[in-house]
């Protein structure tokens, strides 16, 4: 404080004399203390930046201990030690190094003139992964052959090619047919289930081999199972007065709540327009993909506007054949598979 | 040493660091890259890859723009796991004339790299707009949004010429029917025998189901024609990869 102020009234905050204030009373006696040092007037060394040699300390108890001499570096009196890297750093280090020199010469890496080396041990990634798919196919070979070329339904009665199947089958199952199907093949909206009875195409081994080998409705195979219902609605067939009819009277198919009046009126609208492939009482055709109306089972769901929907602009379920990416024992086993799952006929 | 006492000048001098950082790592990317642009096997020689149609290019700005890359890759390794799963390994041809490529290395979600003609156009709606209705256990977010958002054929013809720019090669027959193959191929009533000269084996679908062209046309045929290129039938492995 300066001398001026010495009349005026102590502020408590400043007062040395009291407690609170002992750190800040502490600091100012450091800061006094090297008021030099603060001020710039920092010792000149004879040569700054160059190395110091180390010192001998006294000795101690464990003898006589030497100090690691400073880089020379030093910021406002504050001097760097010039302590050597860690020898395991270090000697790892030396080791990557080594490393590397002998894996350029060991494996594919240099590039020279139009390709690069092929290194010592001739490694050959590509090689590899065939000669391990190679060595799986190989002790698959026989019981595939067998499978591939027995009658499709003297598989059930062989009891080493079930379960063959039913394991490659599962296998095949969850990489391919998981992600519509289910995990569980228990299906989605949209994509049936593979555990019940209900089948669109029928559920025999045979009619399962067939639509696993062409798929449904896929635009790439030839021979794919192919039907397509009319869009009654989105093409005019049918007014929307005569839909609700229609829809009213499949919910009576299935003993759903219904208006029975409209339903009445859709009987005639059923007959003339869909009796041809879900059949007069409505249990569907399978060899046109058409499903039964009149069970508890339904693909897209069972409510008034899903009907709706599905009566004006058509389902088109597609499933992609698989010949072209399965080979026919794979086809042979995920059939069994799915046939052994619960709804197999 | 008398050289790493001439290493003091650089380290005293931030702007000289700089430079010399900038040589040394020049020179470490130069021996890096360089050889890739001229040793012959690099790109294999196969059969089948062509340009993209200018519907799966704009398919292809939909996917990047909406980060697909950010969960799924297009690379399949050479390891039996992957190639039992996911088909054939990618070659370097098959990502060619894609700027920029797709491969990503992480998995969050499955590879794409083959998923063309795996799933329906169904499938893929159903998935896009919500992924849980098929895959329970999926964590992938809904991108129903996409069939509400009409793709116009504006900027068709300057995509493709751009591409054309950075060497992929993009015809001026190409470059001039952009707008007419980008319109064909979503619509099944159009004349296609234009579209399928210039990009044989292109997809030509209705992909969204619904009358117009929307983002989602665009992705599902980029999707679709994933990985379906090449003709594994002609293809031999180089022997040495």
């Amino acid at each position: 404080m300066a001398d001026n102020d010495k009349d005026k009234p102590v502020d408590p905050h400043v007062d040395p004399a009291n407690p609170d204030n002992r750190v800040s009373v502490r600091r100012h006696a450091a800061d006094s203390e090297h008021a030099a040092k603060v001020l710039g007037a920092i010792p000149e060394r004879p040569h700054p930046d160059q190395p110091v040699a180390p010192r001998m300390r006294k000795p101690t108890r464990k003898g006589l201990v030497q100090e690691v001499g400073s880089t020379g570096h030093e910021w406002d009196g504050i001097t760097e030690y010039d302590n050597p890297m860690p020898r395991w750093w270090l000697w790892t280090f030396y080791a990557t190094i080594i490393w590397a020199v002998g894996y350029v010469i060991a494996y594919p890496a240099i590039p020279l003139v139009d390709r690069a080396t092929d290194g010592l041990l001739g490694t050959d990634y590509r090689q590899e992964v065939a000669a391990e798919i190679d060595r799986f196919d190989q002790a698959n070979a026989a019981i595939q052959a067998r499978l591939a070329e027995v009658d499709l339904a003297e598989i059930p009665n062989d009891p080493e090619l079930v379960n063959y199947a039913t394991n490659a089958g599962g296998a095949i199952f969850r990489t391919w047919c998981a992600q519509c199907h289910g995990s569980g093949a228990a299906g989605a909206r949209g994509y049936p289930n593979l555990l019940d009875n209900d089948w669109l195409w029928g559920g025999t081994l045979e009619d399962i081999h067939l639509t696993l080998q062409h798929g449904i409705r896929d635009p790439q195979d030839g021979d794919t199972r192919y039907s397509e219902m009319p869009h009654f609605g989105s093409d005019g067939i049918l007014d929307r007065t005569q839909i609700d009819q229609v829809v009213n009277h499949v919910l009576a198919l299935s003993d759903q709540p219904h208006d029975a009046d409209k339903a009445a009126a859709g009987a005639q609208v059923y007959a003339d327009n869909c009796s041809a492939c879900h059949m007069e009482d409505g249990t569907g055709d399978r060899s046109q993909g058409a499903p039964n109306l009149a069970d508890a089972v339904w693909l897209y769901g069972d409510d008034h506007a899903t009907l709706t929907r599905i009566v004006s602009e058509g389902p088109f379920g597609v499933m992609p054949s698989w010949s072209s990416r399965l080979s026919e024992a794979e086809i042979r086993a995920v059939a069994t598979y799915v046939h052994g799952l619960g709804g197999g006929e | 040493m008398q050289i790493l006492e001439k290493h003091k000048i650089l380290e005293k001098n931030a702007t000289l660091l700089l430079i010399f950082s900038f040589i040394v790592v020049t020179i470490g990317g130069l021996v890096q890259i360089t050889p890739l642009f001229y040793l012959e096997n690099t790109i294999e020689k196969v059969e089948g890859v062509r340009p993209y149609t200018p519907l799966e290019l704009a398919g292809r700005d939909v996917y990047v723009r909406e980060g697909c890359y950010v969960c799924h890759s297009q690379m399949i390794r050479p390891m039996r796991d992957e190639v039992e799963r996911y088909g054939h390994y990618s070659l370097a041809a098959e990502s060619m004339y894609d700027h920029p490529f797709q491969w990503g290395s992480k998995r969050t979600g499955p590879d794409l790299a083959r998923v063309g003609g795996r799933y329906s156009d169904e499938w893929h709606l159903d998935h896009l707009r919500d992924p849980q209705s098929v895959v329970p256990e999926s964590i992938m977010p809904k991108y129903g949004h996409l069939m509400d958002r009409p793709l116009g054929p504006d900027y068709v013809q300057d995509r493709v010429e751009t591409d054309a720019l950075v060497g992929v090669p993009y015809s001026e027959e190409m470059i001039a029917a952009a707008v007419e193959d980008f319109r064909a191929q979503a619509n099944p009533d159009a004349d296609a025998s234009g579209l399928q000269e210039r990009y044989p084996g292109a997809q030509q679908r209705n992909f969204d189901r619904q009358p117009q062209l929307t983002e989602m046309d665009a992705l599902i045929a980029y999707l679709q024609v994933l990985g379906t290129m090449v003709d594994f039938s002609t293809f031999q492995p180089d022997p040495s990869r």
